[in-house]
């Protein structure tokens, strides 16, 4: 079965932070932004399928554990051995969806949709890791938490995929209904900062 | 009031500011530099508290963390008021208010002393012996007073206002206590590279250097050396420094807990300050430099106020310009009481005498003391000291071949004393390390680590500024070199101390080793004594001797027996005295008697710091569907299902629950309904051998489910019982949209992935959660068709083009979807996916669209009431984990001839088919009005005799609107042979007649399910 037709824009997609994200104080040690929608597909395969799902996507998938890939706006981030987040911010779904499919017709992989499946939240200053390491465990000094770095961890008891774009850039991917409240202890964690 | 017992000048305060204070209403001042303590002290204040027990006035013993006696309640406000805080770690602030506790009326007169005279009456244990008569006296009415009686602060009864917050920190080498071990190791490890922290439990970093006046280091007076060296590691951008910062806790693998009390020395804290801050460090190496701490000594009345610790009295004089008294009397055993003489008639206080236990006096400090006029008495004890609410005198008598003289009565307003030092082993023992038993030092030991630690200095029984200096040197660069070579927190790394690379001479007085362990002697009745070891608790020698005399052996006995070290201070000034009683008592040997476990926390740590963030709102993620809002501006009643909130019903005004329900099930069978199911578990199987994994997972035949249809699965577990269900539809050959149960989501998920990975990593075919990706709304009811028909494109939704069962892809209002014809209601049905983004968007278009047909949102209750009357089972409700698919009626999908599948062997055992086994059936009460209680017990005969047979147990149970009627499920031994029967449904006061009927209640023939 082929996937759907584009959405035709009748309808304005939820944004899940939206109320939390207008409310938000400016602070400059940690800026905390609401990212917009992106198109994200999870493709996990055997070997033979990872060359050609890179080259349909325009991004190589990054063979080395917890890094990743970007390429004209795009991110293929490295999420297991045989498993990738592919991100494409304001991009629709389905025409990457069929282009990967295409291209990886006959190989055995699989490729979902989950454009929907979680929001994209960046937080960004000098205190940002101060800020992540009130919910989450990992030593994020940039000898081993590199810029180009990305992984699934926790923000306290949520699931998250933590990436380093930039020394004091990070962005978190978080699941839907989790995203109210990380944003919300991710505010609590920089009101000091204020 | 006046600083009467300020020293003319020096110590660290700061003079040029006064700060002002109250303690127990009364207005004092201090100076800035001042913890509450030095400022009462200054004040000539040495009475502030009650003992736990017996009421005894009690005033400062220490001036630091070890402090058992001096525990004072500072509040900000009736919510802001922490209990129990030791006045030698308070930092005065401008317009600190504290209380003394455990008293009544007042702390100079206090009724509860009337125990100081019932002590007879209240020995070691009274409580297991005392108040045992009469039965359950204890619970309502001893056990009450009691504590009532006996105990410490009052915690404030309001919501606590303060903020705590949580950090995670990585380093190399975490090194605890900022002494002169630990400042020298954070020296050494930052010079090598290594990422450093140093933390201090104090508010100035320097420990034992703060109190130096006339020791040098490197050729510079201590506290020059000390700022020059904080001044080199501040400016390294490898070296964080914590003061204020507790280690509390050890935890395996290097994992440190510290507490850091960010606002609590601040007159006014910012709104958006912490209070405290948990840090959890992971440290490749740890150096312990946690100093010693100074021995009481255990003499008759040794608790009055104005009865310090000599190195506390020093420390008061030098750091903090406080003289403890005018006349202070000396008791030692080891050299620090001349230090502590010394020192404190440079500050100006007299030295009455110094009774020095030794027979043997020689050495500097006590020519020292000899030289300046003191009066040094050797072999000498103090018997007793006098005075009510302040030591008046003391009581020193000779020591004469064992036997004690007569008593000298000297007047003083202090009395110090020495017993040695105790090496802190604490955070060492936490950690597991073995502690060994040095006779020569007279003290435990590090012995053997476990974790990747190394003690340093004073801790592990050096002694002499310059030898520790140089050993935390050495232990800080074995440390960073230990941490360059890491690979894995391995334990048990036990690295050779290595000689310090770099010799720091430094000149101050060595006290050298000596030191008293157990109870002086006294030559008084001890019947009529009381020798204080735990300050805290209140247990005397008299106690622990009585407690050996009991039959106790073993030290851990005799804790518990006398609550010995078992305060709040965890025996950091007794521990090693009781020790050395029962050794003397039991006639054996220290090492033999045992040593207590130190536990965390090495001080009092409060509940916020724990507790973080995680409080009210996100306590724990509250996760929220896509049209949640629109539910939740609709009116409804939500209902926890996991973390999930689920709109339980929609109430209208003035309707109860039972109305509502019974309202919306009326119009999904009559019109049509909608319901938000987008918590249903989704998970996408795809990849080549999808219907091969899902064949094997499921106890359904997959291989012949054609594209473009929905099955119903069910999941056993390995042992054959239902685990989970829920309906599949197969998107493409490779492609399934697998849907499970709202609460099972993560757990099938992982059930999966188990087998995927362990079993059968051959499978070609992937596992992805798409529980979020999709907003389900279920569209429910004969004119669910007609009400999104207008909605969709691309899918033909007639009856023959999409019958019951099927699934489509298509778009509605533009939006991609899978609909699937669906139903768990009975009716004709529909489930809209569509991605979570539009959810909400979509849900407002069908309920525009069904307004014509009155389409009524509903909850899960309803959505329960439906799905029982027509005897659709909810795993987790019908099923305990003891079900298999035949006990639920659900054999039929069991793939009969599938070769295999997760469960399938457990399923043939015996007993998994035998007749008797508990099976679903439905139950009416006689009496239709009546609906039974979920969970009841069923039986044939309730007058039968006890233990009366139990043949099952009502499973849900409900009131049927459409019906108009109640109707139960249950669980049945042989339930379906049953059939027809009547059971009964045993209440406290009646039994309830029940008739045993198929479960499908509403439609048994399905004919509604198809429109």
């Amino acid at each position: 079965m082929v996937e759907s037709a584009a959405v035709t824009a009748s309808l304005a997609p939820a944004r899940p932070l939206g109320a939390l994200a207008a409310a938000s104080r400016v602070l400059p040690a940690a800026r905390l932004t609401a990212l917009g929608d992106a198109a994200r597909l999870v493709f996990r395969g055997r070997e033979a399928a990872i060359g050609p799902a890179g080259e349909a996507f325009g991004v190589a998938l990054p063979r080395e554990a917890c890094r990743f890939n970007a390429g004209n706006g795009r991110f293929a981030f490295w999420l297991g051995p045989d498993e990738w987040l592919l991100l494409a911010p304001g991009a629709e779904p389905a025409p990457l969806f069929a282009a990967i499919e295409a291209a990886t017709a006959g190989l055995p992989h699989s490729l979902v949709d989950v454009s929907a499946r979680s929001v994209g939240i960046e937080l960004a200053g000098d205190k940002a890791a101060f800020v992540l390491n009130q919910g989450n465990p990992l030593d994020l000094s940039l000898d081993a938490f590199p810029v180009g770095m990305c992984t699934r961890t926790v923000f306290h008891k949520a699931e998250i995929v933590l990436v380093r774009h930039a020394p004091d850039v990070f962005h978190i991917d978080v699941w839907r209904s989790f995203a109210p409240y990380v944003w919300e202890l991710l505010e609590d964690a920089r009101r000091e900062l204020a | 009031m006046t600083n009467r017992f300020r020293t003319a000048s020096g110590g660290r305060i700061d003079r040029a500011a006064p700060l002002s204070f109250r303690f127990d209403g009364q207005t004092f001042s201090g100076f800035k530099g001042d913890t509450l303590a030095s400022a009462l002290i200054a004040n000539g204040v040495h009475l502030v508290g009650r003992s736990f027990k017996y009421h005894r006035p009690r005033g400062f013993l220490s001036a630091g963390s070890d402090e058992p006696n001096a525990l004072v309640n500072v509040a900000r406000d009736a919510a802001r008021a922490a209990p129990n805080l030791r006045a030698t770690q308070v930092e005065l602030y401008e317009g600190l208010k504290a209380q003394s506790q455990n008293r009544w009326p007042s702390l100079s007169f206090d009724a509860g002393a009337v125990n100081d005279l019932a002590a007879p009456f209240l020995p070691a244990g009274f409580y297991y012996k005392t108040f045992m008569w009469p039965a359950g006296a204890w619970k309502r009415f001893y056990e009450p007073k009691i504590r009532a009686m006996a105990g410490l602060g009052v915690a404030p009864d309001l919501p606590d206002p303060d903020r705590y917050t949580q950090n995670h920190a990585h380093c190399d080498v975490l090194v605890v206590g900022a002494g002169p071990a630990g400042l020298a190791a954070a020296l050494a490890a930052a010079e090598s590279g290594a990422k450093v922290i140093l933390c201090d439990e104090q508010a100035e970093l320097g420990g034992s250097l703060l109190s130096e006046t006339t020791a040098t280091i490197e050729g510079k007076p201590a506290a020059d050396w000390l700022a020059a060296t904080l001044a080199t590691l501040t400016a390294r951008d490898n070296v964080t420094l914590m003061p204020r910062t507790t280690a509390f806790g050890y935890f395996p693998h290097n994992h440190i807990a510290l507490a850091e009390r960010v606002t609590e020395h601040l007159a006014a804290p910012g709104p958006d300050l912490p209070r405290e801050r948990l840090w959890e460090v992971r440290a490749k190496e740890v150096v312990i430099a946690a100093g010693a701490l100074e021995r009481p000594l255990v003499f008759p009345d040794n608790d009055r106020p104005g009865v310090l610790l000599a190195d506390s009295a020093r420390t008061y004089a030098n750091r903090y310009g406080t003289k403890v008294g005018e006349r202070a009397v000396i008791f030692t055993a080891c050299d620090a009481g001349y230090r502590a003489a010394l020192d404190l008639k440079a500050a100006g206080v007299s030295i009455a005498a110094i009774a020095d236990l030794r027979a043997e006096v020689s050495g500097e400090l006590p020519s020292r003391a000899l030289a300046a006029g003191i009066d040094v008495r050797p072999s000498t004890v103090l018997v007793g000291t006098k005075g009510r609410l302040r030591v008046a005198s003391a009581q020193l008598a000779k020591v004469t071949k064992g036997a004690v003289g007569p008593a000298e009565t000297i007047a003083c307003d202090s009395v110090l004393m020495s017993g040695g030092f105790t090496p802190s082993v604490h955070l060492f023992s936490q950690s597991r390390g073995k502690l060994v038993w040095d006779g020569a030092a007279g003290a435990y030991l590090p012995g053997t680590s476990v974790e990747r630690e190394r003690s340093a200095g004073a801790c592990r029984g050096v002694n002499g500024l310059q030898r520790v200096l140089e050993d935390g040197y050495a232990q800080g660069e074995a440390a960073a070199l230990a941490a360059r070579t890491y690979t894995s927190p391995a334990r048990g790394a036990t690295p050779a101390p290595a000689a310090p690379s770099r010799s720091i001479p430094a000149s101050a007085e060595d006290l050298g080793t000596d030191g008293f362990i157990g109870a002086t002697p006294h030559g008084r009745n001890p019947a009529f004594t009381k020798a204080f070891v735990d300050w805290q608790n209140d247990v005397t020698a008299k106690d622990l001797k009585l407690a050996t005399r009991e039959g106790m052996r073993s030290i851990e006995h005799v804790k518990r027996y006398t609550t010995t070290g078992m305060a709040t201070d965890q025996g950091k000034t007794s521990n090693m005295n009781a020790l050395g009683i029962v050794s003397e008592a039991l006639d054996t040997p220290v090492p033999k008697i045992g040593l207590t476990t130190f536990r965390p926390p090495f001080t009092p740590t409060t509940f916020g710091l724990f507790a973080g963030a995680a409080r009210g709102d996100v306590f724990d993620p509250v996760r929220k569907t896509a049209i949640h809002d629109w539910a939740a501006e609709h009116g409804a009643a939500f209902e926890d299902v996991g973390n999930w909130k689920r709109a339980h019903y929609f109430p209208r005004a003035g309707e109860d629950m039972h109305a509502a329900v019974a309202r919306e099930c009326k119009a999904v069978r009559a019109s049509v309904g909608m319901f938000d199911a987008s918590t249903l578990g989704k998970i996408e199987v795809v990849g080549p051998d999808a219907a091969e994994f899902m064949n094997r997972m499921y106890t359904n035949a997959w291989a012949k489910l054609e594209p473009g249809r929905l099955r119903y699965g069910v999941m056993l577990r390995e042992d054959g019982f239902v685990m989970d269900d829920g309906v599949v539809g197969r998107m493409a050959a490779d492609r399934f949209h697998v849907t499970t149960t709202t609460g099972g989501a993560p757990r099938v998920l992982a059930h999966m992935e188990d087998y995927l990975q362990t079993e059968w990593p051959d499978l070609d075919v992937w596992l992805t959660s798409t529980t979020e990706q999709w907003s389900v709304i279920a569209v429910q009811g004969p004119k669910a068709r007609e009400v999104i028909a207008p909605l969709i494109e691309g899918i033909d939704l007639s009856k023959e083009a999409f019958p019951h069962m099927s699934v489509r892809e298509g778009t509605i209002l533009g939006v991609p979807t899978r609909l699937f014809s669906v139903s768990f209601t009975g009716e004709l049905g529909f489930e809209i996916n569509v991605p979570s983004a539009y959810g909400r968007a979509v849900w407002e278009a069908v309920y525009a669209a069904g307004e014509r047909f009155g389409i009524t949102p509903y909850g899960t209750e309803t959505m329960h009431v439906l799905r029982a009357e027509k005897g659709y089972i909810i795993v987790g409700q019908e099923t305990d984990g003891t079900a298999t698919p035949d006990d639920v009626n659900l054999g039929w999908a069991v793939g009969k001839a599938k070769k295999d599948f997760v469960g399938k062997r457990s399923l043939l055992r015996e007993s998994m088919s035998a007749p008797d086994r508990r099976q679903l059936v439905g139950l009416k009460t006689t009496d239709p009005k009546i609906v039974l209680e979920e969970g009841a017990q069923i039986v044939a005969d309730p007058a039968a005799p006890v233990p009366v047979p139990m043949l099952g147990f009502v499973t849900s149970s409900y009131h049927s609107a459409v019906l108009g009627r109640s109707i139960a499920l249950a669980m049945v031994k042989g339930g379906r042979a049953r059939i027809g029967t009547k059971l009964m449904v045993p209440m406290p006061t009646h039994a309830i007649e029940v008739e045993v009927v198929e479960p499908v209640f509403y439609d048994p023939k399905g004919e509604r399910l198809n429109g």
